[in-house]
């Protein structure tokens, strides 16, 4: 929540009077924690947002809002809360328990399980929960309620921070939009249409297959059948996301169409989280676990969907047309397309590790595949659907996406989880890789690798290894925030959707020096 | 195996450095006595401003020199004797080579000021002078005022750096007009507004005197020649330009004149022995650069190029069509061709000025052909490989004016002024 805080002796009075706004706003949270009963939920719960907005607001207001239009990354290492220091690891260790707490420990924030009501922090929620969705709060509405509160005071704060730069404003306009209306009301508004003859899952329409990891889960997909069509058409919606949408999208504009505009996780990031990209490593060592990790977690959840999808379908073709033998084959062909596809037409500017990276995991995932046929059916692969959903679910989406990919913001980063551990990057940058008009373009030769555009990149994409080259940066990482366009002092950096050729330009030689060493140097 | 030595681990001994391990198995050896690793010296304003960390400025990671076979020794070269290959160093090591490059950079200019070597007196080029700003400007109650002598771009850059750490800062500035000897009259002028606005004290054409010491040695004012004042100060920055950095050459058998005399091949009067980047002063300027350039640009350029000389492929250094870039505290500049602070016999500036006052460009062609010679922009990225290829096809200036928006490289959704632009030179010229 409040994670942007300065070291105190650098805050001008009007900071102090922000911070201590905010600090407020979170003690009453806290005070709710511990049971405190407030007389009216509601006017409390209204107060303590309001001041933490209100605090961002006018922290913000005082730290942009009376100084030129420019970028405003001084004394960033200078400050403990963005460098690692003392209020780093403080905010680090705390948002870590707070979220090993709402994941693991959900009755510590008051909770009430089997029809008992809520108390503590939850209950304070419950006004705002019955008013929206008309039930009371759970700890998942806390957690969206705080989240979109923090997407939308930081988110702000970014405005201003960057309201020289109308990509970056529009971009944020962009993930408070999405936060607000998709993740957050448009479910619980839809919460109040279930009835005892209608029901529809909690489903948040941007969040998609396989970021959205349970979506087929056979409770969603039977409240999808049985709500007829609204419910086939959400279901339908949820397939052509992940297979048309997404990598239509991705070829017009990169990833960043989903990454930095309209993501729950790289809203965060990118708002609440922006004081923090810094942080990330750019080593050539972290690049390498990068690759495995996050490509293993999409050969997981690859694994573990199609299982648990196979355990709940049928036999017998003539009941329903999607037997688990046809479900098993289309995967299989489905897989093997893009293999192939990949191999016969980008195989040269595959780098050899991804080369055999893919081979590797082509064959697990067909050696896998033909274990079944060696099995009797009742259970897949060399484990339970069962216990590859509940491994997943702990491992990926709770400790990696929540405790680890938000709670050490910190101390790793702001884009921990969607550098190592999204499938759904995995996936789409992939897309990117292979085929999307996407690039950064690097500007000729004017690059002076000061390295403003490598240290202020969230991914830890080393850029100006690139800009420095006078190559352009096509990286199945880059989430295309464009803050390294931002912050580069010299122009060197854009932004740009253009046509796939040339788009992978390396140089030897850079623009500005003998026509002639040039052309001999860089022939291709 | 022949050995390679270069005496300056900066952008031009680097680059010459990993394009001769690309052209060839020789064995290489950088020295410097600044620091052990190469890094972007146009970026230690950053690390004073706390954009990034000091390791952030270093290009490359310290295993790329091992893996690379780039053998490093950190030391001070106090005399070359090229008769034997031999460098000695200020702690008596000694060191041969085959082929050397020397690549020393540059070193701020001091003109003999009163004072001038006092503590808390310092440029700002080298990584100890970073150091140094750090010591005796680490906030504004250690120093309390600042003034900055030279109204260049390492000027200003010292200008915004102390700024950040709200130090006051007096900036005498020589020239009537911030580096306008170099920039046209209107970018020039918005920049002394800019500067101003940004809170500093900016005095145009003034000098300094001296610059006065405390009883313990240390600055403590300086005077101003025309006025006579006495401005109190804890630090002052002399940014008043750079000069090859060669003092340790100057006895040796290697030509130098006020930096060491190449050819166009970047050779010195002795064989094997070659100059590149700040240091290097060619016996004539090439097309209308200077002999002495020292510019990030071309040092990296020139790098390239020797590297290919050594290598068995003997060029000249022959660098294209002039660009260069800067930033005046939050105003982004980029030329690319010639334009002059003033317009050439034959030449005409075409100016125009947004009403923010933050953005502008100038554009130079000649009166008699309309040829495009060059361009100047303040707070408009301009796409570096149009305007080559223009100059190159040698397009006149209607033709640049009206795809202006083709080379146009800020950032998608901003505001574009091109047409805006393009009816100002319409009517400026009483075109159609």
């Amino acid at each position: 929540m409040s994670l942007a805080k300065p070291d105190a002796n650098d805050l001008s009075s009007k900071q102090k009077v922000a911070v201590a706004s905010g600090v407020v706003g979170l003690f009453i949270l806290i005070l709710a924690l511990f049971n405190t009963d407030f007389i009216n939920n509601g006017l409390f719960l209204t107060t303590s947002l309001g001041l933490i907005f209100l605090g961002t607001i006018l922290f913000a207001n005082d730290a942009y809002l009376s100084k030129l239009l420019g970028i405003k990354n001084d004394g960033v290492w200078f400050k403990s809360i963005s460098s690692r220091g003392t209020l780093g690891w403080i905010s680090g260790i705390a948002l870590t328990l707070f979220y090993i707490v709402l994941y693991f420990y959900p009755n510590l924030l008051g909770l009430g399980g089997n029809s008992a009501s809520n108390t503590g922090l939850v209950s304070l929620f419950d006004p705002l929960s019955k008013l929206l969705n008309g039930n009371p709060a759970s700890q998942w509405f806390v957690y969206g309620s705080l989240y979109t509160v923090a997407i939308l005071a930081f988110g702000y704060k970014f405005i201003l921070k960057y309201r020289h730069n109308k990509y970056q404003q529009l971009r944020t306009f962009s993930v408070m939009f999405f936060q607000l209306g998709f993740a957050f009301l448009i479910p619980e508004f839809m919460a109040r249409l279930n009835s005892d003859t209608f029901k529809l899952p909690y489903y948040d329409l941007k969040n998609m297959w396989p970021l959205n990891y349970y979506n087929f889960e056979q409770y969603r997909i039977d409240d999808f059948i049985n709500a007829g069509n609204i419910g086939m058409a959400l279901l339908f919606f949820g397939i052509v996301s992940i297979f048309v949408i997404s990598p239509f999208l991705t070829y017009k504009y990169g990833k960043r169409w989903y990454c930095s505009w309209v993501c729950g996780c790289g809203g965060l990031a990118e708002t609440a989280g922006d004081s923090f990209r810094q942080l990330s490593s750019k080593k050539l060592s972290a690049w390498k676990l990068e690759r495995w990790l996050v490509h293993t977690v999409l050969v997981f959840v690859v694994l573990m969907t199609t299982s648990v999808i196979y355990t709940y379908l049928g036999y017998d073709p003539d009941k329903y047309w999607l037997t688990k033998g046809v479900f098993l084959a289309l995967v299989g062909a489905l897989l093997t397309l893009v293999f192939a596809v990949v191999m016969i037409f980008k195989r040269n500017e595959l780098g050899k590790d991804a080369r055999y990276g893919a081979i590797g995991y082509f064959v697990i995932i067909m050696a896998l595949f033909s274990m079944h046929y060696f099995s009797n059916g009742s259970n897949l692969f060399l484990f339970e659907a069962e216990t590859l959903r509940s491994t997943y679910g702990f491992m990926i989406g709770a400790i990696f996406s929540g405790v680890v990919g938000t709670g050490f913001y910190p101390i790793l980063g702001n884009r921990v989880w969607c550098r190592f551990g999204c499938p759904m990057a995995a996936i789409l940058g992939f897309q990117q890789r292979m085929f999307s008009r996407f690039r950064i373009t690097t500007n000729g030769g004017q690059c002076i690798s000061c390295g403003n555009c490598s240290t202020y990149c969230e991914m830890g994409i080393d850029v100006r290894a690139y800009a420095q080259k006078g190559e352009n940066i096509v990286r199945s990482s880059c989430v295309g925030c464009g803050i390294c366009a931002a912050v580069c002092p010299r122009g060197v950096l854009k932004l740009e959707n253009d046509s796939m050729q040339g788009r992978i330009n390396p140089n030897e030689i850079l623009l500005g020096n003998d026509v002639d060493l040039m052309d001999l140097v860089n022939k291709k | 195996m022949e050995h390679i030595v270069i005496i300056g681990n900066g952008i031009s001994g680097v680059t010459a450095a990993r394009h001769i391990r690309k052209l060839s198995d020789k064995k290489i050896t950088i020295v410097s006595a600044e620091t052990d690793y190469f890094f972007a010296r146009t970026a230690l304003m950053y690390v004073y401003m706390g954009h990034m960390k000091f390791e952030h400025t270093q290009p490359y990671e310290n295993w790329f020199w091992k893996k690379n076979r780039i053998e490093l020794k950190k030391g001070y070269v106090k005399t070359i004797e090229t008769k034997s290959k031999t460098l000695h160093f200020a702690d008596g090591d000694m060191l041969q080579y085959d082929t050397l490059v020397i690549a020393t950079g540059s070193k701020p200019n001091k003109f003999g000021w009163p004072g001038q070597d006092l503590d808390g007196v310092m440029g700002m080029y080298h990584k100890q002078d970073l150091d140094n700003l750090e010591k005796y400007a680490p906030n504004n109650k250690v120093c309390k005022h600042a003034v900055i002598v030279g109204g260049g771009l390492i000027g200003i850059e010292l200008a915004e750096m102390l700024n950040s750490r709200n130090i006051p800062v007096t900036f005498l500035v020589r020239e009537d007009s911030f580096w306008d000897i170099v920039l046209p009259e209107g970018e020039s002028k918005m920049i002394n507004r800019h500067i101003k606005n940004h809170h500093i004290d900016l005095r145009l054409g003034v000098n300094l005197k001296e610059i006065i010491a405390d009883e313990n040695g240390k600055a403590k004012g300086v005077v101003v020649a025309e006025t006579g004042e006495i401005i109190d100060c804890d630090v002052v920055g002399l940014t008043a330009g750079v000069s090859p950095n060669i003092d340790f050459i100057k006895d040796s058998d290697i030509e130098t004149g006020r930096g060491v005399k190449v050819n166009r091949f970047l050779e010195t009067n002795i064989p094997d022995v070659y100059a590149i980047g700040d240091c290097a002063e060619q016996h004539e300027a090439i097309g209308q650069r200077r002999p002495i350039e020292a510019v990030w640009y071309t040092g990296r350029m020139m790098g390239e190029t020797v590297a290919q000389t050594i290598c068995g492929n003997r060029i000249e250094h022959k660098p294209g069509h002039w660009y260069n870039s800067a930033k005046f505290l939050d105003i982004e500049y980029q030329t690319y061709g010639w334009v002059f602070a003033k317009p050439g016999e034959n030449e005409i500036h075409f100016h125009w000025k947004h009403e923010d006052d933050t953005k502008c460009i100038t554009v130079c062609f000649d009166k008699n052909t309309n040829e495009f010679l060059g361009v100047n922009t303040l707070g408009i990225r301009m796409r570096h490989e149009t305007f080559d290829k223009w100059l190159t096809e040698k397009r006149d200036v209607d033709y640049v004016m009206n795809h202006l928006s083709e080379a146009n490289f800020d950032p998608e959704f901003y505001k574009q002024y091109e047409t805006e632009i393009l009816l100002s030179f319409n009517n400026q010229f009483q075109k159609a």
